[in-house]
């Protein structure tokens, strides 16, 4: 048995271009209009988590391109993962991917993304910020849970695992992709575009959009022409749903998205695949291929 | 008759990803009974494993199907759907001044007075179809056709919390400051109640309420 260790906070040195405390989300609560949320890149803030001995679970901190600084009251074991980035404790350079000590007072300072775009710090004993809805991930959208970060903020901490040493110290991280595919598998409303959108869906290159977000991945390419106009009555939306604007430059809905809309949804990406989406910047080439046939 | 009981086209099933069905109905009241049978079902366990019931207008998605996605999809139009029983709920009274910056545009596009929006307004009783645009924002039916409206040309960039506002069929609640483009003919003078994280459920106006407006003193 150890002895009990305060849990402590940490303090916001440097917020980043847009940091903000994610889980793995709110589940079942999409017909309040409460959606989702949580890691973009989920994968990767589950393997932080069990690299410094957390339950996946626990909520870690999500950057945005410029990364973040941070400052404990108590030493705690952290991990940086996700999009590579260089990795200091007060200015030393320490290890990314890969459980760090961080001595009380010290600044812990993840760099900005080498590639990829959303680097995790998830800390032993997680980020304890208030639960709203049974999560504590911040939905940019509808703006429940704890607000995007500012320098000076403060974040309590978790009792660090009684477990001790994580199971790994060093495990392999996917690397990003140059190219983003994207599987997608047709429907609800593909029907909705003409035979040759279709085509030009699948098999054309998009890029990723510069005003893509937590809510959304917009893409520029060819638009895809409907087979019928007008809006859709009001209908309930997947996350990785595809969705069509009017400027028919399709969207791939991640986390943050809205619960219902009204343009209508050419294909679903699966969730799994959205990972790589959620690290894919602005220009990235994108194809979306046709799955589940 | 209902239109859920009717034979002959009872309900579409869409595909929306491996784990996602989305289920369109033949209009508002087939929507209204399939999502209550739904809520039935899964309320008596027999619909393991669905992790989102969202309704939509014409439509009831089925997210996070943690078994087999076609069984369930084949299994889907065998279903006997009961007409759906509209007056076993509580009604929500929600107080309202109808004080709203539109009333004048509404009560012209309405044909009547200013003063007879509130009257229709207060008089139909209303039914929360579903949610959607925000946390709590119930799309509420009951006006009769010849008084939908459009929505504003230019959407407001803010609309105050508790505003009480037309669009399409619909009427809506803001539960929190947000723009919008919905016509605004009232205010809750009290809007904190419409949504509140802390409390069970969250959202006052939760699909399948009744609610009753009641014109309160300015």
């Amino acid at each position: 048995m150890t002895a009990s260790v305060r849990p402590g906070a940490v303090e916001v040195v440097r917020a980043g271009a847009l940091t903000t405390v994610q889980d793995e989300g709110r589940a079942g609560l999409a017909h309040l209009g409460v959606g989702r949320a949580g890691a973009l890149d989920a994968p990767a803030a589950a393997l932080a988590n069990r690299l410094v001995g957390n339950p996946v679970t626990a909520a870690v901190l999500e950057t945005t391109v410029t990364g973040c600084a941070v400052r404990p009251d108590r030493a705690v074991r952290v991990v940086v993962g996700g999009a590579p980035c260089r990795v200091t404790v007060d200015g030393r350079p320490v290890a990314w991917g890969a459980a760090v000590h961080v001595p009380a007072g010290a600044v812990l300072d993840a760099g900005p993304a080498v590639h990829g775009l959303r680097s995790y710090l998830a800390f032993a004993g997680g980020v304890a910020a208030d639960p709203v809805l049974g999560s504590r991930s911040a939905d940019l959208l509808s703006g429940l849970g704890p607000a995007p970060l500012s320098a000076g903020d403060v974040l309590p901490l978790g009792p660090p695992p009684q477990a001790g040493a994580p199971p790994a110290d060093a495990v392999p991280w996917p690397g990003a992709p140059g190219g983003l595919v994207l599987p997608v598998h047709f429907g609800p409303r593909h029907t909705w575009f003409t035979p040759a959108a279709l085509v030009t869906f699948t098999t054309r290159a998009y890029r990723v959009g510069a005003q893509s977000n937590r809510i959304g991945l917009r893409t520029e390419g060819p638009p895809l022409e409907r087979a019928r106009a007008g809006e859709l009555p009001s209908e309930g939306m997947v996350l990785g749903a595809v969705q069509v604007p009017p400027d028919g430059r399709p969207v791939v809905f991640l986390n943050d998205h809205p619960t219902t809309g009204g343009y209508p949804v050419v294909g679903v990406v699966p969730e799994p695949a959205l990972a790589a989406a959620a690290q894919a910047g602005a220009g990235t080439v994108v194809r979306f291929v046709r799955a589940g046939r | 008759m209902s239109a859920a009981g009717r034979p002959g086209r009872p309900l579409v099933v869409l595909p929306a990803g491996p784990r996602a069905l989305l289920v369109e109905l033949d209009g508002r009241e087939a929507t209204e009974a399939f999502h209550a049978e739904v809520l039935r079902r899964r309320a008596a366990g027999e619909l393991p494993g669905v992790r989102d019931i969202v309704p939509g207008e014409r439509t009831v998605l089925l997210d996070g199907i943690a078994r087999d996605t076609a069984a369930l999809a084949r299994e889907l139009p065998t279903w006997h759907i009961p007409p759906p029983r509209t007056d076993t709920a509580a009604v929500v009274e929600l107080p309202v001044v109808y004080d709203g910056p539109d009333l004048a545009d509404v009560a012209e596009a309405w044909g009547v007075t200013a003063a007879e929006v509130p009257r229709i307004h207060a008089g139909t009783e209303f039914r929360v179809a579903f949610c959607g645009f925000a946390p709590g924002f119930g799309y509420l039916t009951g006006l009769p056709d010849h008084l939908h409206l459009p929505r504003r040309a230019t959407p407001r960039t803010r609309v105050p919390a508790g505003a009480v506002a037309l669009a399409g069929p619909y009427t809506g609640v803001y539960p929190r400051p947000s723009p919008g483009g919905w016509q605004l003919i009232g205010r809750l003078p009290d809007p904190g109640p419409l949504w509140d994280p802390h409390r069970e459920p969250a959202a006052l106006l939760g699909p399948g309420a009744r609610v009753r407006f009641v014109e309160a003193a300015r």
